[in-house]
């Protein structure tokens, strides 16, 4: 039961996702090529709510549901690993048209042929974790 | 009620979208977790037991388990959106990017995503096959990589005002462009 909370998030994300055509591989051609606004408004504004919403919950302290402060997301110091990591999901981001969440998005949204996208997503993840004692970080 | 699926099935402007993203967001941390997908992946290898042999994902994927039931919720919300939420009505890309996929041979479908190139008949062409395997296996790379992809860097990351989501960010943008302006004219 204490799943469903998650699974209806979901469903609101994949939702918004795909209604706002944020899945569609001609939107994120249209992005890199500059020609619309559509998908910096939507991230846009997604990150200027989320940072103050960010900094409130900081700020006056907000808990969760278990009664504790939020989980931030901190990365480690560096530039190697985000700038050549980031370099190369740009590639895939830009072949498939489509980051993690709307490709699973997308095998729901009638684009089934998308779970071999997923799938291979999935073997990159693993030769990642195979190979990154020798990578840059 | 009709009037309210009618209402929410037509296409969604950015102000409503990115709004929304946020909220989702605002659950996530509410609820104790954070938002970023692309952990999934690993998770996946970690339950397929990469673990026992690659100390990178011998870790306790148990605790990963909502954010699979949250993407499983989004393949759900892809199916609603398609069906009692389909308004219909295309598309509407930029007539630029219309005429530049054009000149590369791409003809704009009014679909999702090219089914040129993303579908059964494509996969079982080299071609088709390379873009959707090779793609997917850089995305999953790279987002492990720089850890994290567009929801965990772009959004909580940026979010957070984390100076290395920044660099990942402006590494997704080379990478976008490169792919864009030099490879496609390439591979189309």
């Amino acid at each position: 039961m204490k799943f469903i909370k998650y699974l209806l998030i979901g469903v609101l994300f994949g939702v918004t996702m795909t209604k706002s055509e944020v899945i569609s591989w001609y939107r994120i051609q249209e992005m890199f090529r500059f020609q619309s606004f559509h998908m910096y408004g939507v991230i846009g504004s997604a990150v200027g709510i989320g940072v103050v919403m960010t900094f409130l919950m900081k700020r006056f302290r907000f808990q969760t549901l278990e009664g504790v402060s939020i989980k931030e997301k901190i990365s480690e110091k560096g530039v190697y690993r985000y700038l050549f990591g980031g370099i190369v999901f740009g590639l895939g981001w830009a072949l498939t048209g489509a980051c993690p969440g709307p490709m699973y998005t997308l095998i729901g949204a009638e684009m089934p042929v998308f779970i071999v996208v997923v799938a291979s997503a999935v073997v990159g993840a693993f030769a990642y974790g195979v190979v990154r004692s020798k990578l840059p970080h | 009620m009709n009037v309210l699926i009618e209402f929410v099935s037509q296409p969604w402007a950015w102000y409503v979208s990115g709004p929304m993203i946020a909220l989702v967001m605002f659950f996530l941390l509410w609820f104790g977790e954070r938002f970023g997908v692309s952990s999934t992946l690993e998770t996946l290898c970690s339950i397929g037991g990469a673990g026992k042999k690659f100390s990178y994902f011998n870790v306790d994927w148990k605790t990963e388990i909502w954010n699979l039931v949250f993407v499983t919720g989004g393949i759900i919300g892809g199916y609603i959106s398609v069906t009692i939420l389909d308004s219909g009505i295309p598309l509407k890309l930029a007539s630029e990017t219309k005429s530049d996929l054009l000149n590369l041979g791409i003809q704009f479908d009014g679909e999702l995503a090219p089914l040129s190139i993303f579908s059964w008949e494509s996969l079982a062409t080299i071609k088709g096959a390379l873009i959707m395997v090779i793609g997917g296996f850089l995305v999953g790379f790279g987002t492990r990589w720089a850890g994290g992809c567009t929801s965990g860097h772009a959004i909580s990351g940026l979010s957070n005002l984390q100076i290395p989501s920044l660099i990942a960010v402006i590494g997704f943008f080379i990478g976008g462009l490169l792919m864009t302006f030099l490879i496609f004219p390439l591979i189309f």
